[in-house]
């Protein structure tokens, strides 16, 4: 169990570094920054003061290498628009983000599973085909599209909750709620088909001979086993919300990390953009690591 | 008059599928008392398994309907009760095991949650169940039942398995146990401890047990009467003697003609060189040794049946002559060349002479592939057997020739049954013109009487064609009326090898003689007499 934890961390790890590698030269060899960060009227100087302030007249490998050493001692240098600590702004975002995801992706769990789970004890019955009408039309509205219209809705013609920005639990609503339709469509489909399989398996057909009640048999026997699959969905749709919801954040005014990567990459804002990707990358690294955990958790079979 | 303890009364079940309503029995009734055993026997497709799914209640209502009858247990009718008195029967009245019990315990939990859940959900205090279960997996003879308490199914070995099934299954000392087909998936000597274990525990508790079996030996060995069914209906019932020694209905006489391990025992005739050479091959897998040294000849025509247990390696020797493992020592001559040192185009030149027929045709035929591209794609691995214009007459004689027609040809294997998707699978090794084919329990999936048709087919091979068999069994009557050698196996290395008069009728070691004890006899009379000389041995 530990070596098997131990292996999954040193691959998740060797991709994490050939991510900053990448990501640095990239954002590296689109432009000058000094040119694109200061206005179109400035001086040769100022432009050469700003990129020795920088550093950025030094050659490449050289200003990765410092880059390499700085993200190990934990400084990923200044906000260029900001002027603080990069890693400050990003955590600040990241936070935001972590919590709009942490809740979403709990409601949907809970929802998927039970929505889920009941729409597969009685297949092909009007609650399953409700639920799969539902999760369809869920897994497919493009989600930018509903949350103009839940703000016309609730916002501006119902005046119940506020357009965007944050401030109280009021504006927390509709974030969640938008966040919420896709990957419950498509979690509610993949805890269905799990369900139906184990559901109809040998060892379910042993708790109805022993006498177990209908509750246990869906929730016990059966949901444990169906789980792993779609831990993995659970899995992947989480990690497209660490990323940040980028078009969400951005109508919402929501200060996350995906609307902080887009408005640095914007400004060119590199310092940022390079600690973002860092932050996220490191928290789906972990996430994935709890992810396998969970398997393991679930399954005694993994465990061996 | 007293009720029975069981009763099914014209009872019929049917099943609404895309293809029609499908009978699967058919008015049937029969009873059981306590204290008594009653076989239910019949071949797949015989409804054998629907009744008592029906008395369980495990019938998925749709596509299942119940259209007709009674289930009476103590005289009142399950079928009319309500669902909540149906549940708590389940488990407290009546209890059920089962064939495969590595898929029929829950993978994710402990044998002893699994064993006090039994108990729990009828109400018993949790820690009553906690002492209940460990003196259950006791009681079942599983060694460390406390350690054990806290295992996971995979952790336990197929007959321990069964036996934690059957812990489960009598927490609460139910009146009635079905066992479908409970020691089918067990080697010999496992199932026989198995079914011992069951007598015992219907001796102690007194309940009524119903199996369903297709294996008349298991029908000898531990029931008092007997219903036999097919394609749905009950065709013959009475008590395990008479049915066997006066069987009334065709079909009945038909199970009991095609019951192996009456026939004359083949005299082999040792004359001419070795085809095939073995000598000491050795196979690991990490740290497990799967063939310790293992030696034999095989000559043209002839049949060498290798017999041994879960464990035992002979599969995978099957495995290592065919190349599709390499062995780690040893050499097998074929021919006089060794087939371990051939180049991969030597050894796809020698590819034709030696083919193999599996146990589950159903996994071994492509699906997607209709009979003809399955023959026929040997030839287009092997273009020098025969030009392509006269494929199509060639199938067709080999299809003749394994009992199946040209219609057959453009169909795909699910058209088929099982025995027939055997045929398939040997008309496609026959293609290449072998001169050996390897089966590797080749006949161990299918029903009684298609077994002795595919072994009446593989015989005519041999005698026409002269072709050698390697043939790989558990079944130890299937091997007396097939082979001409026996090689006895166990944990990787042969205990005994001789012909099959000299295992069969004057076995020298203790193994064989195990093995043979342990093998179940159709004739009830034999049988308990095995089972006397078992019980005096032990």
């Amino acid at each position: 169990m530990l070596s098997f934890i131990r292996k999954r961390s040193v691959a998740s790890l060797i991709s994490l570094v050939g991510l900053l590698v990448l990501v640095f030269f990239l954002s590296r060899l689109t432009g000058d920054p000094a040119a694109l960060f200061l206005p179109v009227e400035a001086s040769a100087e100022m432009k050469q003061q700003f990129r020795e302030l920088h550093g950025l007249n030094d050659p490449l490998m050289v200003q990765f290498g410092r880059y390499v050493g700085d993200v190990v001692t934990g400084n990923l240098g200044e906000s260029l628009r900001k002027a603080r600590p990069a890693l400050g702004v990003v955590t600040e975002a990241f936070v935001w983000t972590l919590w709009l995801a942490v809740i979403t992706m709990s409601l949907v769990t809970a929802a998927a599973i039970v929505v889920g789970s009941l729409a597969a004890f009685r297949s092909g019955g009007f609650f399953d085909r409700l639920s799969s009408i539902i999760s369809l039309v869920g897994a497919s509205v493009p989600d930018f599209w509903l949350a103009i219209v839940a703000i016309v809705v609730f916002s501006v013609n119902l005046a119940w909750l506020p357009t965007s920005g944050t401030g109280s639990i009021l504006h927390w609503i509709l974030p969640i709620a938008v966040l919420f339709v896709r990957p419950f469509g498509i979690i509610v489909q993949v805890v269905r088909g799990s369900m139906i399989g184990a559901l109809s398996s040998a060892y379910v057909k042993t708790a109805r001979a022993k006498g177990v009640k209908a509750g246990p048999i869906i929730f016990i026997h059966a949901l444990r086993n169906a789980m792993l699959p779609v831990i993995t969905v659970i899995g992947d749709q989480a990690a497209s919300l660490l990323n940040g919801a980028v078009v969400i954040e951005t109508i919402f005014g929501f200060p996350g990390v995906g609307k902080l990567m887009i408005d640095s990459i914007l400004q060119r804002d590199f310092n940022v953009v390079l600690a973002a990707i860092l932050v996220t990358a490191l928290a789906i690294f972990l996430m994935n690591l709890l992810i396998d955990l969970a398997y393991a958790l679930l399954d005694p079979r993994i465990r061996h | 008059m007293a009720e029975h303890l069981l009763e099914v009364r014209n009872l019929s079940v049917e099943f609404h599928t895309a293809a029609g309503v499908v009978h699967a029995v058919r008015n049937i009734s029969y009873h059981l008392d306590r204290g008594e055993t009653l076989a239910i026997l019949g071949e797949s497709g015989s409804g054998k398994s629907v009744s008592s799914a029906a008395i369980m209640n495990l019938i998925d209502m749709p596509p299942g309907r119940i259209s007709a009858g009674q289930i009476l247990l103590d005289g009142k009718d399950l079928l009319t009760m309500p669902p909540q008195a149906r549940r708590e029967a389940n488990g407290r009245r009546i209890a059920m095991i089962f064939q495969d019990p590595l898929s029929h315990l829950n993978p994710v939990y402990t044998v002893g949650w699994q064993i006090r859940e039994a108990m729990t959900t009828h109400g018993m205090p949790a820690e009553q169940a906690r002492s209940e279960a460990l003196r259950l997996l006791t009681r079942v003879g599983i060694p460390d039942p406390k350690g054990a308490m806290g295992k996971y199914p995979h952790e336990f070995s197929g007959g321990q398995r069964q036996r934690v099934m059957i812990a489960m299954a009598l927490a609460l000392r139910p009146d009635l146990l079905i066992a479908d087909e409970p020691t089918t998936a067990l080697d010999v000597t496992v199932q026989a401890e198995v079914l011992a274990l069951l007598k015992e525990l219907q001796r102690e508790t007194g309940m009524g047990v119903l199996i369903i079996t297709h294996d008349l030996g298991v029908v000898a060995d531990i029931a008092d009467r007997v219903v036999v069914m097919e394609k749905g209906e009950l065709v013959e019932t009475g008590t395990v003697r008479d049915v066997y020694k006066n069987p009334t209905h065709p079909y009945t006489k038909k199970l009991i003609g095609a019951a192996p391990g009456k026939g004359e025992m083949h005299i082999a005739q040792i004359s001419g060189e070795p085809l095939l050479s073995v000598r000491d091959i050795r196979k690991r897998y990490g740290s497990f040794d799967a063939l310790k040294g293992v030696s034999f000849d095989l000559r043209a025509g002839e049949t060498m049946a290798i017999v041994g247990e879960s464990g035992s390696g002979k599969s995978t020797l099957a495995r290592v002559l065919l190349r599709l493992d390499e062995p780690d020592a040893g050499t097998a001559h074929w021919k006089g060349r060794d087939l371990f040192t051939l180049s991969p185009s030597e050894l796809y030149k020698l590819r034709r002479d030696l083919q193999m027929v599996f146990q589950d045709p159903t996994q071994s035929l492509n699906p997607r592939m209709t009979v003809f591209q399955l023959v026929s794609e040997a030839w287009a691995i092997h273009p020098d057997i025969l030009p392509k214009r006269q494929w199509r007459e060639r199938v067709a004689e080999l299809l003749a020739q394994v009992g199946l027609s040209v219609e057959h040809m453009s169909r795909y294997p699910h058209q088929f049954s099982g025995g027939q998707r055997q045929r398939i699978a040997i008309a496609r090794a026959l293609a290449l013109e072998p001169q050996l084919i390897v089966c590797d329990e080749a006949v161990s999936a299918l029903d009684v009487s298609v077994q002795a048709q595919v072994i009446a087919l593989l015989d005519k091979l041999r005698r026409d064609m002269g072709i050698s068999f390697i043939f790989i069994a558990h079944d130890l009557p299937v091997v007396r009326d097939f082979a001409d050698y026996v090689m006895v196996m166990q944990k990787g290395e042969v205990v005994e090898l001789g012909t099959v008069r000299e295992i069969f009728e004057a076995p020298r070691e203790a193994y064989t003689k195990a093995l043979l004890a342990a093998s179940l006899d159709p004739d009830p009379d034999v049988q308990a007499e095995h089972r006397a000389a078992r019980l005096k041995r032990a």
